[in-house]
């Protein structure tokens, strides 16, 4: 009797489900708030938040000396001078070397440890977490002199692999937290399914898990290329040699000169923020959803 | 291999049995990468740190290297006025900072929360300063300060203020000046992480607060705020951290200046170990930054109950 009023009724509403999109019954009141209420607010934060962004834009594309506050006549000599007199050619280059080396990196690395946190009981998990946790309240900038010295060791100072597992190990904590909560929330019985199926571990992981992990790892992965595009203390600190240095670098020297060149400046600003803004634009719907998913929540 | 022989042990649950078939020793490889990095890169330093901080080292001066004992600390706490106002401006720089990132960042999540069209582009528009780095936004804020063709010039155009004013090297207007610096970079991150966590609260207990006739802002008060609490509690803190330790910003907007007005207490630290090399002292420093840290850290979390009342 009760199945078959389900089933009979089960049809009916799936073909009604794309249809009407909000129908406007369901507006409810903290849905309601007068327009005004957003765009206004809305609209000043706007201002604040992208008037920044034209003006950078505004000096590196209007002339020397222009004082317009259009970009026009529009040159792109900033852009060539700083691209080839001041480096940022090879800076770039740098740049991606390290931003790619620590996604991978930190995010294998975290994802190893972020499974093992998720699926395993041993013994010094606890002691591991709270460590985890720690490193938290431990600033990297404090740190240099040691780190320093590490890497001065290892004769890693001057090449890019000191920046790059520098940048790798400060990142690590968060993303295995990020990362094993995620894992968390694809069922076991899934993976255990897989076994039963033949797979070893490592298959069913590859198989089963790993594809439902896309959204964390694009979280953690472009965190990870972020920060280290955007840092800049470890490479000040550890690449002394300018066909090493990376964007960040290259743009406080054009801003510790003695006069700043702005047009320059605002093209190094512009270079520097292009790869950032687009794994942003990529990126930007999973923020949300993955901050969600991998929320640091008990 | 260890598959077939545990399965083929005496009977048990299948399932238990397949679950810790696996080696022992797995969940200790997966996470000796990981942590091998940690102990070399994390726990090491640290521990130099707390060894150094007892010792006299100064590679310019080795012939005054050796241990020291608690000289560093003493120095900090009885001769060194810096130190004070170094701390004394950290504190005010983390909670204003975080204060006002939190305000603005909680306001902009309920806002961008609602329906309204153009909702997504509104969202990558508001969220994108973000990704923007410490040393970029440095460089926008120097050409937005800069005396010549900065914001100052064309407000003098309009007749607001003066003509040639360098907000960023007075005295008096470069806490202000680099406080909105910051907060262009750093409400986004409230923002986002509370938007996030907007996105679980439960729709029936607003339509429930409706039926009963609860105003918008009660709802907010009464099912949002406590439904926020962890997530804020736990964001202020990271950031508190993390405004605390970043240097990157204030490094190149002001470099601690004008007159030391804006060195925070990590800024004297570099100075201390990259300028002038007193590793030692240095290393001191941050032992008791440390402590501060921690000790603030705890306190903070024990007020605010993290956690609720389990």
């Amino acid at each position: 009797m009760i199945t078959k009023e389900a089933t009979a009724a089960a049809p009916a509403p799936a073909p009604a489900v794309p249809e009407p999109p909000r129908p406007t019954t369901r507006r409810r009141a903290w849905d309601e708030a007068p327009r005004w209420q957003i765009y206004l607010p809305l609209g000043i934060y706007l201002v604040f938040t992208l008037i920044p962004f034209y003006w950078i834009l505004l000096f590196a594309l209007r002339p020397a000396g222009s004082t317009s506050l259009v970009p026009w006549p529009m040159t792109t000599a900033h852009f060539e001078k700083v691209w080839t007199d001041r480096g940022f050619g090879t800076f770039f280059q740098n740049s991606v070397l390290v931003g790619v080396a620590t996604l991978f990196m930190t995010t294998l690395v975290a994802l190893a440890g972020g499974y093992a946190l998720a699926r395993f009981d041993f013994r010094i998990k606890r002691g591991f977490m709270l460590a985890l946790l720690c490193s938290q309240f431990v600033p990297g900038a404090l740190l240099l002199v040691p780190l320093f010295e590490i890497f001065a060791e290892l004769r890693m100072i001057n090449s890019l692999g000191s920046v790059i597992i520098a940048e790798t190990v400060f990142q690590l904590p968060l993303s295995m937290i990020l990362l094993s909560n995620f894992i968390k929330n694809v069922p076991y019985s899934l993976e255990e399914a897989a076994w039963v199926d033949g797979c070893d571990r490592f298959r069913a992981f590859r198989v089963v898990v790993l594809p439902l992990l896309r959204p964390g790892l694009i979280a953690v992965g472009s965190f990870a290329f972020v920060h280290s595009w955007n840092h800049f203390l470890f490479a000040l600190m550890f690449l002394n040699n300018q066909e090493k240095q990376t964007v960040p670098v290259g743009l406080n020297t054009l801003m510790s000169a003695d006069s700043v060149d702005l047009g320059a400046l605002a093209a190094g600003g512009i270079i520097a923020a292009v790869p950032v803004v687009i794994v942003f634009a990529f990126i930007q719907k999973w923020l949300i959803t993955g901050f969600s998913a991998g929320a640091v929540k008990g | 291999m260890a598959q077939a022989a545990a399965v083929a042990k005496p009977p048990a649950p299948p399932r238990r049995r397949r679950a810790s078939a696996t080696p022992r020793r797995l969940p200790y490889l997966l996470i000796a990468p990981a942590a091998l990095l940690m102990l070399g890169f994390i726990a090491y330093p640290v521990l130099s740190v707390f060894y150094y901080s007892l010792r006299d080292y100064n590679p310019t001066k080795p012939w005054r290297n050796g241990f020291a004992g608690l000289d560093n600390f003493t120095r900090i706490f009885t001769e060194d006025p810096l130190f004070r106002d170094t701390l004394v401006f950290s504190a005010k720089w983390v909670f204003v900072e975080v204060g006002l990132q939190l305000m603005f960042g909680l306001a902009l999540a309920l806002i961008v929360n609602q329906t309204f069209a153009g909702r997504a582009l509104g969202r990558a528009l508001v969220f994108s300063p973000w990704a923007v780095s410490g040393v970029l936004t440095s460089a926008i804020w120097v050409l937005l300060y800069n005396s010549q063709t900065g914001i100052t010039r064309y407000l003098a155009d309009m007749g607001i203020g003066e003509y040639g004013v360098s907000w960023l090297s007075d005295t008096s207007t470069v806490f202000p000046a680099a406080i909105v610096a910051d907060l262009w970079r750093g409400v986004p991150f409230f923002a986002i992480l509370i938007l996030a966590d907007l996105q679980s609260v439960s729709k029936d207990l607003y339509e429930a607060a409706e039926v009963d006739g609860a105003s918008r802002f009660k709802q907010f008060w009464h099912i949002t705020l406590p439904h926020l609490k962890d997530a804020i509690i736990l964001s202020t803190l990271l950031r508190a951290v993390w405004e605390f330790n970043n240097v990157d910003l204030l490094y190149t907007l002001t470099g601690g200046g004008p007159a030391g007005s804006t060195t925070t207490l990590p800024l004297y630290i570099a100075n201390t170990s990259v300028d002038a090399h007193d590793f030692g002292y240095a290393s001191a420093l941050t032992t008791v930054a440390f402590v501060i840290l921690l000790f603030c850290s705890m306190v903070y979390l024990r007020l605010s109950k993290f956690g609720g009342e389990k």
